[in-house]
């Protein structure tokens, strides 16, 4: 048979079965990381690569976190609990010292892109702790994972990054923070429920953390009995958000939900105000705009707004997160910006721990991490205890001990910013 | 009429098709909409009121890229820096004085302050990007300046980034601006009528100053031949000066009339404004002083209105999500139509 085709045809059959192979190929470069077959390094020996650190040498861990633009503060704070944690230490692990580098992910894909090449090109890295916002995980964690460096989030929230069909693409991607399953339903029940609202409408602006969530919400608020009038749109970077909001106003809603970022969920919060048929509808954001800044950007229109968050409260996370903001205050000088330095300080510490249960030493005093053992030894995470509750990792990377609450903006004066105090958890009741 | 047939190309079939899907899908968008009845009398007067403030602004910066192209025949791409940085600077003025009081309790005298300082700032960031990064290049092939100029574009954003730092800061409540006033039946927000009424004065008073002064005239001489106007004892340097100098200042205002409506700014604020300006002025022929501010009001207009008219007759979910869709659509289909924009490009000059 094979004969027959060749005679007919026999060069057209080898270009043919020449792309046939090379599909084949960039598809199984696409999931498996690096080159085929296991590595042997030192005492290690790893089915994707092996990275040797000198004795002497530093344990080099990557952060891509957004730290300019409008969503700067969010990075800024999740970096601080990467130093924290590192503080922890010492900044020492397996007698070495512990470097940080640090790339700028930029809150969209783009920038995403560019931090995690950067960060795969070095083969020292041994993990990295990112990223800010899930539309930079989506096209950057797998750029990772191909070169073998597994990332766990701290902030990352849209359902796509851990669904259970996710691609194996992800195969290196977990994270601390809480599915938008959770958040985007505590959302819901709280419109629903506390602020009996019957008619809501959703505002995301195309990147997957917005878009999931606000489809999240849409679907538990069906689900309890209210009608979404509208699931409308923006795309970032936009600033006269007054159509769109006079498009909403026609459908009459009771409350808008906006799970989006700092600048445009300012415009949102200012313009709604002026939109006749808005100006009593209830605003409600998410822990994208769980930021100070955002009540810079907002202005005292945030003032009665819901957003919500992580419960930070002492309540919620005990002593052990109050010790941590004690120091986190004394090293910089002011109160956490944003709402996840603590679920990143856990997942720095859940690398450690992982780096400590798969790490070999040699007789010279060299060290030898498996990325493949690094990798399967983060997922196999049982009960860790972290300041953000206990973590245990589901098999597509939920590591998460989601504490969900809505909190109310009082003062919304962003040096009054005080998550406990002002904004206040108003739901669910304690 | 068989030799026209003969000409007849792939291309221009194609074309013909395009502009017909383009105009049936409006018309058929439109008539949907409008038989839908979802927006009332007043939402559309809102919907026009919202474009046109929009529109003044981008028409403001328009102006900035019209004159300077009108006489070097250069895009002069860090135009929207030149917005940002006056918009910017006046922030911590416009934070100092809202935060002592001075802008409640004489909002005009403090405005007045912030919008000098704001057209001083950009006006000397034009001049400057002029003298340092095209005066030397004035001579030099077409691309090498456009180059510069995205490169002087960068080096503003990041020298500000530098300065100001990398956060989002928000201008203070001007409480003689809030609140609405009624025209005719209708209501028009208060910074959307200062806006309007800012744009249109600024733009009359700077096509006068083109039309009606001696170094307007020179203005339009040099636009029309450099070498010539100079034979003529026009200083050509110091008329090209003069055009940064009015087109920084337009955008000082515009930057103003932008913190007024939206409050927000940051370092990179003048990427998208510039874009959409630059849009603006090839919407409404480029080199053509009423042509920009056609252009930005047409621009402003078709992102506000074309969303809702076109696309929710189509039944298409969340359309403003598409509004630069639509805004760039027209753009391409009126550049079909009319090549040199809306009016056209009036200052004919000798074009390599």
């Amino acid at each position: 048979m094979c004969w027959i085709l060749k005679t007919q045809g026999g060069k057209q059959m080898r270009q043919i079965r020449l792309l046939v192979v090379a599909t084949v190929g960039i598809a199984l470069l696409a999931v498996r990381p690096s080159a085929a077959g296991p590595v042997t390094l030192g005492p290690v020996t790893d089915a994707v690569g092996v990275v040797r650190i000198a004795r002497g040498q530093p344990i080099v861990l990557a952060s891509w976190q957004v730290i300019s633009g409008p969503n700067a503060s969010l990075g800024i704070d999740q970096n601080r609990g990467i130093e924290l944690a590192i503080e922890d230490k010492g900044g020492r692990l397996l007698d070495h010292p512990i470097r940080l580098v640090r790339e700028d992910s930029g809150c969209n894909a783009e920038g995403g892109v560019t931090a995690a090449t950067r960060i795969a090109a070095n083969r020292q890295v041994v993990a990295a702790i990112g990223s800010t916002c899930s539309s930079e995980a989506v096209p950057g964690a797998p750029i990772l994972w191909r070169a073998g460096i597994v990332t766990v989030s701290g902030s990352n929230t849209a359902p796509v990054l851990t669904a259970a069909n996710r691609p194996a693409t992800l195969n290196g991607y977990l994270r601390t923070a809480h599915n938008d399953q959770v958040q985007g339903r505590v959302a819901a029940q709280f419109a629903f429920f506390a602020q009996q609202v019957r008619r809501a409408v959703t505002i995301h602006d195309g990147s997957p953390y917005a878009e999931g969530l606000a489809n999240v919400f849409a679907t538990v608020f069906r689900t309890l009995g209210g009608t979404i009038t509208a699931q409308e749109a923006i795309s970032p970077g936009d600033t006269d958000m007054r159509p769109v909001l006079t498009r909403i106003a026609t459908g009459n809603p009771q409350l808008l939900y906006y799970p989006i970022f700092v600048a445009e969920g300012g415009h949102v919060t200012r313009q709604a105000r002026e939109v006749a048929g808005l100006a009593r509808t209830i605003l409600m954001g998410a822990d994208g705009l769980f930021a100070p800044d955002f009540l810079r950007a907002a202005g005292p229109a945030a003032r009665g707004m819901f957003l919500s968050s992580p419960d930070l409260s002492p309540e919620a996370l005990g002593p052990r997160y109050q010790r941590l903001l004690e120091r986190y205050r004394q090293k910089f000088g002011e109160r956490p910006p944003a709402a996840f330095h603590a679920h990143t300080y856990d997942a720095t510490h859940m690398i450690f721990a992982a780096i400590e249960r798969v790490a070999r030493k040699d007789a010279q005093g060299n060290t030898y991490i498996g990325r493949q053992a690094l990798r399967d030894a983060l997922f196999a995470t049982r009960n860790f205890q972290g300041v953000t509750g206990t973590l245990t990792c589901t098999p597509t990377g939920d590591c998460a001990d989601p504490k969900i609450v809505v909190y109310e903006v009082f003062s919304a004066n962003p040096e009054r910013w005080e998550p406990g105090t002002d904004p206040k958890p108003v739901f669910p009741r304690r | 009429m068989r030799r026209g047939l003969a000409r007849l190309t792939f291309v221009d079939l194609f074309l013909w098709g395009f502009r017909l899907l383009v105009i049936l899908l409006v018309l058929y968008g439109t008539a949907g909409t409008l038989r839908g009845g979802r927006y009332s009398a007043e939402q559309w007067f809102d919907f026009v009121i919202f474009g046109l403030a929009q529109g003044g602004i981008y028409a403001l910066i328009a102006l900035g890229y019209t004159m300077v192209y009108g006489i070097l025949r250069m895009i002069n791409f860090a135009h929207g820096e030149v917005f940002m940085s006056g918009a910017f600077t006046a922030y911590f003025l416009a934070i100092g004085l809202g935060g002592s009081g001075v802008l409640d309790r004489r909002p005009l005298v403090g405005l007045a302050l912030v919008l000098a300082l704001a057209v001083t700032v950009s006006t000397a960031v034009a001049l400057l990007v002029e003298r340092v990064a095209y005066r030397p290049l004035r001579r030099a092939p077409r691309l090498v300046p456009l180059i510069t100029a995205i490169g002087a574009s960068f080096f503003l954003q990041y020298t500000f980034r530098g300065l100001y730092g990398a956060g989002i800061k928000a201008y203070p409540e001007i409480a003689l601006f809030a609140g609405e006033i009624g025209v005719g039946g209708f209501t028009v927000l208060r910074t959307q009528a200062v806006v309007l009424v800012t744009a249109a004065l600024m733009m009359v008073a700077l096509y006068l100053f083109v039309m009606r002064t001696r170094t307007g005239k020179a203005m339009r001489a040099v636009a029309e031949d450099k070498d010539t106007a100079a034979l003529m004892g026009i200083d050509v340097d110091r008329i090209i000066v003069v055009t940064f100098a009015l087109g920084g200042a337009a955008a000082g205002v515009a930057g103003i009339l932008y913190a007024l409506v939206f409050k927000q700014v940051h370092f990179f604020m003048g990427f998208i404004p510039g874009i959409k300006a630059f849009t603006a002025a090839v919407l409404g022929g480029i080199g053509n002083i009423p042509g920009a501010m056609l252009g930005g009001m047409f621009l402003g207009v078709v992102e506000s209105v074309g969303p809702a008219l076109f696309l929710d007759g189509l039944g298409i979910v969340a359309p403003y999500q598409l509004k630069d869709v639509i805004a760039f659509t027209m753009l391409v289909m009126v550049l079909i139509f009319r090549p040199s924009g809306i009016l056209g490009e009036r200052l004919a000059g000798k074009r390599a």
